[in-house]
């Protein structure tokens, strides 16, 4: 793979690794604006529900949790193969992409609760608009990282494909990983906690 | 050594690398230099259709009360104008320069991610297809290119024009993001040794801003043509006043993109005129850093002047003294550049050629642009001027005095060395001739129409205003531009054709890529150069005058490291010396590749499916799969062949 044969790069930083860095960068924007935009839809809604009336905060607490913990295990995973356990490898890549799952499956129950029961949906009122957007990306990305981690967890059958030498690529699976957890607290905070503050 | 090097050299050329040909080798090209030239040459042509665009603007207005076009043509003229130029005019454009040129300044094989820039390229080209679609159904976008909220919303616009600009958008904002990325990357980390950051080309610096200004800016777009997309197709109330939507929100989000969009507009252009410059005044380049921060400062302070668009939409008296403050702080950044500039030419033996014509042109065009700009940055001015055909001299002062003025003179400056043919003098001369006085004649005449009231975006008006005599005289100085783009195209078309063979460095150029062949090998440099000096190519021809970085001395702290190296190789007497050590090293080329291709024909198929009925959701599936497939195969596909063979090969 180019990695091998790539010249030392100027910084001594893979090439990649710094690319990911940027994508996350942008990405900060990308989430910086929709939470701006969220802060200024929230309260604007002419008809209900209105935030304070619909979430449930002790059941995302949970589901919370468990993005955070598969940011620990993440870690593990990362650890494993960098230090060529392949089996500790697989045990806590799977782990991280369950626990992804956990929370995908929790937001589909949350967003369907709100559907059925609250007849909140993408267009009735411009708070649902604003929250399954934002929300409805963050998921996106989480989707997205669930099916990175899945097919780095495949590939690791194949010989070759993921290995010590190759560990770099699940670091920057990695970072992504913790990037999504990380701008779940910030829309965690924002949405729910605040949500009776507007 | 001379033998070792000779050794080196008959190796490389026993490699096969000569150029591949055929359609086949362009669609599957990874080569820099070979996506630089699509670029460009995709570029000139959006650059014409664009230009078509604006002349037919202009006869409709050449007269009272005309009825050339109609006024719903008239709005998808000046609409696509607008889109046209940025996304598919000047900023492919610069694309072109980043893409051919900052792998050679800065001693590159090829840039970061090759099949990324591929793809970059692939997604720009289908994007400005799919934004141009709406031109056959007679349905192009014709709302602005600013689309305020709420005209785009369904009620306003029940066409389909908003949905191909924010399609449109969508994909070519992809393109751009994935370009920055690369070049973000190839600049910070691909640079030859002792190439350190203080010692990059000017050009490569604004690049690495522009990169930078275009990551951080682009998501805002995305977000707000996002949101505009649900609004349209899943009837979400972002921008519905009646649901308690905010049409304001829109505008902030377009403006937090669009004005950094201004600088990514504008720094390509003033980083090939620090190259320009300096070249044809035989003089480096008058306070290197100065420029260098004078353009980091620029896009600092090219986040937080968003709100001057705003004005007149009522936000208070606070936010519009912030914002005026931060506009007019700007001008001290710009108004460093063009001293350096003026004291780079300042007792220098200059050589008027035509990229030299260009480059001073753009400092005396910018200046008015200038200048007009800082009038309007006062809310109070801005009121008396907001929406007149001052604002429309204004911009055209920056965009086409400016970045339009640089990047011609790129073209002609970097013509011998992509070519390898000379252009002819005397054309490019009249060419310049041409431009600079059609230019003048069609955009400084609406200085004085603006000031006597009359707005932008106007399909027609009625006599007597005191508007008729400019607005003549304005289109018929958009027939001198034409005639000038027709002789700057004769020009290209013989100098590729029957020109003389272009020389290595015909201009004694001062950076990396003139120590290449014209046009430059599949691998650039056989040797990966090694730098000592800020302007490395002086330094070797001329070491009695550039021998060192002595000139330089109180920047060369950080490139300590990398100069020790140098200076205790044998070789050290010559800026630009091979690595001794280093041309034993096999040149490795990555392998081209038809996934960046399939990925963005995957990318775009999605996007252009998601609108209207379930028949065309068909396209959107179609599109997933192939996107899908395009990048697992990418992932998978090796960038270069199996070392462990390679190996074995020799």
């Amino acid at each position: 793979m180019a990695q091998h044969l790539a010249h030392p790069t100027s910084t001594g930083l893979d090439s990649r690794k710094l690319a990911m860095w940027a994508f996350l960068a942008s990405d900060c924007m990308f989430f910086g604006s929709l939470i701006a935009m969220y802060e200024v839809s929230k309260d604007r809604s002419v008809v209900g529900p209105f935030p304070h009336e619909v979430f449930n905060i002790p059941y995302t607490s949970v589901s919370a949790f468990v993005l955070l913990m598969s940011s620990l295990a993440m870690v593990l995973a990362l650890s494993g193969i960098q230090n060529a356990n392949m089996r500790r490898f697989r045990i806590w890549i799977a782990t991280t992409g369950l626990l992804g799952l956990v929370f995908l499956a929790g937001q589909v129950y949350e967003f369907t609760f709100f559907w059925r029961h609250e007849h909140m949906t993408l267009s009735h009122n411009l708070f649902g608009s604003s929250f399954f957007t934002l929300t409805g990306f963050h998921g996106t990305h989480v989707a997205i990282g669930v099916v990175w981690l899945f097919s780095l967890f495949l590939a690791s059958f194949k010989k070759g494909l993921v290995t010590q030498e190759k560990s770099l690529n699940v670091e920057i699976a990695g970072l992504y990983w913790h990037f999504v957890d990380i701008v779940w607290i910030v829309i965690f905070t924002v949405v729910y906690l605040l949500s009776g503050a507007g | 050594m001379a033998t070792q090097v000779a050794v080196g050299q008959a190796r490389v050329e026993a490699e096969p690398f000569a150029q591949p040909r055929g359609l086949w080798s362009w669609l599957t090209t990874i080569d820099h230099k070979r996506i630089g030239i699509l670029y460009g040459v995709t570029a000139l042509l959006f650059f014409f259709i664009g230009g078509i665009e604006a002349m037919l603007i202009r006869v409709q207005l050449a007269a009272p009360n005309n009825d050339f076009v109609s006024a719903d043509q008239f709005n998808q003229l000046f609409t696509m104008h607008a889109l046209t130029m940025i996304f598919l005019g000047v900023m492919p454009l610069s694309s072109a320069f980043f893409n051919f040129i900052i792998p050679l300044q800065i001693g590159a094989r090829d840039v970061a991610f090759p099949r990324l820039n591929a793809f970059s390229y692939w997604v720009f080209l289908l994007g400005a297809l799919l934004l141009n679609a709406g031109w056959f159904f007679g349905e192009a976008p014709n709302t602005g290119w600013f689309s305020y909220a709420n005209l785009t919303s369904p009620a306003y616009s029940p066409g389909h024009n908003v949905d191909y600009f924010v399609l449109g958008l969508q994909v070519l904002g992809i393109s751009s993001l994935a370009a920055a990325f690369n070049f973000l990357v190839t600049i910070i980390n691909m640079r030859a040794p002792g190439m350190s950051m203080m010692r990059l080309p000017v050009f490569t610096w604004m690049t690495l801003i522009t990169s930078i200004l275009i990551v951080l800016a682009f998501p805002a777009l995305t977000v707000g043509v996002t949101l505009l997309m649900f609004d349209r197709f899943f009837s979400t109330n972002f921008f519905i006043p009646a649901a308690g939507g905010s049409p304001l929100l829109w505008q902030h989000l377009f403006w937090v993109f669009g004005h950094p969009e201004v600088y990514i507009l504008i720094l390509p252009a003033f980083g090939i005129i620090s190259e320009i410059l300096p070249t044809f005044s035989r003089k480096p380049l008058f306070g290197y850093s100065a420029v260098v921060f004078a353009g980091a400062g620029i896009a600092v302070l090219g986040f937080g002047v968003w709100a001057h668009h705003m004005f007149t939409v009522g936000m208070g008296p606070v936010p519009n003294a912030v914002f005026s403050i931060a506009t007019m702080l700007i001008a001290l950044p710009t108004g460093v550049k063009i001293f350096n500039w003026i004291g780079t030419m300042y007792g220098g033996h200059l050589d008027f050629r035509t990229p030299m014509l260009f480059a001073v042109a753009l400092v005396g065009m910018f200046i008015i642009g200038g200048l007009s700009g800082v009038m309007h940055a006062s809310p109070p001015v801005d009121s008396q001027q907001q929406d007149s055909y001052f604002i429309v001299a204004h911009l055209h002062y920056v965009l086409f005095g400016g970045s339009i003025m640089g990047l011609f003179g790129g073209i002609y400056y970097w013509f011998p060395k992509i070519t390898g043919k000379m252009y002819k003098e005397a054309l490019g001369k009249l060419h310049f001739w041409l431009m600079l006085i059609g230019f003048n004649i069609t955009f400084f005449p609406m200085h004085w129409v603006g000031i006597e009231g009359m707005p932008r975006r106007i399909y027609t008006y009625n006599s007597g205003y005191g508007w008729d005599l400019w607005n003549l005289i304005s289109t018929i100085g958009v027939f001198v531009l034409a005639i000038g783009f027709v002789v700057f195209i004769v020009n290209m078309w013989l100098s590729v054709t029957l020109g003389e063979k272009a020389a290595d460095d015909p201009w004694d150029g001062a950076t990396l890529e003139w120590t290449t062949p014209s046009p430059p090998p599949l691998y650039n440099f056989k040797h990966t150069p090694r730098v000592t000096s800020r302007i490395p190519f002086w330094s070797q021809k001329y070491p009695e005058v550039y021998g060192d970085d002595d000139h330089f001395h109180h920047h060369a702290t950080d490139a300590a490291a990398d100069d020790h190296a140098a200076e205790h190789a044998p070789a050290s007497a010559h800026a630009v010396a091979h690595d001794e050590h280093a041309h034993e090293e096999a040149i490795h080329l990555p392998n081209p590749s038809y996934w960046p291709l399939v990925t963005a024909i995957g990318l775009t198929l999605v996007f252009a499916g998601f609108r209207w009925n379930y028949a065309y959701h068909a396209i959107t599936y179609i599109g997933v799969v192939t996107l899908v497939v395009g990048i697992y195969s990418w992932a998978l596909e090796p960038a270069m062949d199996d070392p462990a063979e390679h190996a074995e090969a020799h």
